[in-house]
């Protein structure tokens, strides 16, 4: 049984489909990136995979042992953040927030928890430092640690790249690959094809005719040649 | 000193500091969500709605105004904030509509309903705050007192619910909290909130006392806890001095408890600066 499936999945808003016949399914261990084209409906179909968003049809299926909310989620940034005075321990410790209820303090467990997902993502030093003073990738590391206190099955991140240099983004890349390896699915939005081609084991494309299989299957694909042609047009 | 002692012996003037001290806090605690957020204004729009519930609780002849205005001021809040990102007209351009057409209708109905003999003073003294905060009977210090308590106890049930969707409300929503309903407890307790400071700044400057202390404590700290509490304690001492000049020069209490909460603003940021260049 695979930790999410999807058959046959309609989305969009409001009654009105923007994307049909998406089907694929994520195992435990899988690293499945979401490629398309702006406007392809990738944010879509991440909101509705999170529950944020209703499929217009179709089911999305949960097994394996993973419950709707034990997914983690690193989402873009948004305007709010840029702002908040908020620390990263704090930050960190909201990943907890959907088994910790109204208590005002934090258990054993739970700040063992937290300081393990810091430690992880290398961050423990700045533990008392203010969020919106660090730099891109730190943040992106802050929202990653919280992510891992929300799940130890799936990840789902949205473009968690942009905006970041090249070196930078390229240690994001193969931290997120070791999560990979320990057994946490990834599901990851990219615009970032090599990337995409260089760490995952699954590819679903989102377009007229979406694909879904392998990252070596999509290689050899009708679409997968268009998309990786195109995007060599776009790089020339 | 002297005088200061001799109109503490007056119970009322005992109450409206409590009162005053009370409301502030409480105006404070929701102030730091609410501007980042970007909801300021929702303060402001929601006194004027307070406003012109007050006046048909004026026409009503109700006895304690607070029944009425209460549950129409958290209605609207349910509505303002609730509509956020699907309504038909969108978050500024509401509050806009919903406040000046209640302090229209407010208006309009005193007019038109009245037996005051002084429309403008009354008018004046809802809109700006006044002494009657001085002027408070005992119930109304104790409802004031129970709505504080209820506000701050709410706060400090959810406060980590409250830190959790004011932040990244999409991952609140990924991992199951439920957003929408703790977007309503805190539409509910800002109606509260502004409902209790009608009494002690008037309906035009509410929006003063829940921002300008979370603003100020922004400039001084960068973690939401030692925000929350700053703005908290900025807020109160603002409340106390300036009711404490109020009552001893005369001055408009509203005003200035917002003239201090302005002046205690320009300080922090002072201070962030020179903290900065002196780094």
């Amino acid at each position: 049984m695979s930790y999410i499936s999807c058959d046959n999945l309609s989305l969009g808003y409001e009654g009105k489909s923007i994307l049909d016949n998406i089907s694929f399914k994520a195992n435990k261990g899988d690293y499945l990136c979401v490629l398309g084209e702006n406007g392809a409906g990738k944010s879509t179909l991440l909101k509705t995979i999170l529950g944020m968003n209703m499929p217009i049809d179709g089911l999305i299926e949960f097994g394996d042992g993973l419950c709707k909310h034990d997914i983690g989620y690193l989402s873009q940034q948004t305007e709010v953040q840029r702002d908040f005075p908020a620390s990263v321990e704090e930050i960190v410790y909201s990943g907890l927030q959907s088994s910790h209820g109204f208590r005002l303090f934090y258990s054993k467990e739970e700040k063992e928890l937290v300081r393990r997902s810091m430690e992880r993502m290398d961050i423990v030093h700045l533990a008392k430092s203010c969020y919106r003073e660090l730099s891109g990738g730190q943040q992106q590391r802050v929202l990653l640690a919280r992510a891992l206190c929300a799940t130890k099955k799936v990840l789902v991140l949205d473009e968690p790249v942009s905006g970041l240099d090249p070196l930078v983004s390229s240690n994001l890349y193969s931290l997120i690959s070791e999560l990979n390896k320990e057994g946490i699915a990834i599901i990851m939005i990219s615009h970032d094809l090599q990337a995409a081609l260089k760490y995952a084991s699954h590819i679903l494309y989102l377009c007229n005719k979406p694909f879904f299989g392998t990252k070596e299957e999509f290689i050899e694909s009708k679409q997968g040649k268009l998309f990786m042609a195109m995007k060599d047009m776009e790089d020339n | 000193m002297e005088k200061f002692l001799y109109y503490l012996s007056y119970p009322m003037v005992r109450h409206a500091l409590i009162v005053g001290v009370l409301i502030a806090l409480c105006s404070s605690l929701l102030g730091v969500t609410l501007v980042l957020k970007r909801y300021s204004f929702i303060g402001d729009g929601l006194s004027h709605v307070a406003f012109g519930a007050m006046a048909i609780a004026g026409i009503l002849k109700v006895s304690n105004d607070t029944f009425v205005v209460l549950p129409l001021t958290i209605l609207s809040a349910i509505f303002l904030l609730k509509s956020g990102n699907k309504a038909v007209i969108k978050g500024d351009a509401a509050i806009a509509m919903v406040s000046v057409a209640a302090l229209a209708f407010g208006y309009l109905l005193l007019n038109i309903f009245s037996a005051s003999a002084n429309l403008s003073g009354d008018v004046c003294t809802t809109l700006f705050g006044s002494f009657s905060i001085l002027t408070l009977s005992i119930a109304e210090v104790w409802l004031c007192l129970a709505l504080s308590l209820v506000v701050i106890v709410l706060f400090v049930i959810f406060y980590h619910k409250i830190f959790d969707v004011t932040f990244d409300e999409d991952f609140a929503r990924a991992v199951g909290t439920k957003v929408d309903f703790y977007n309503l407890c805190i539409a509910i307790i800002i109606a509260v909130i502004i409902v209790l400071a009608m009494n002690l700044v008037g309906s035009l400057l509410i929006s003063a006392l829940i921002i300008f202390p979370a603003l100020a404590a922004m400039r001084l700290f960068k973690n939401f806890k030692s925000v929350t509490i700053a703005s908290a304690v900025i807020s109160v001492i603002c409340a106390l001095v300036g009711m404490i000049i109020a009552i001893m020069t005369g001055t408009p209490v509203g005003s200035t408890i917002v003239a201090v909460d302005v002046g205690a603003f320009f300080t922090c940021l002072v201070i962030n600066y020179s903290r900065r260049g002196s780094r």
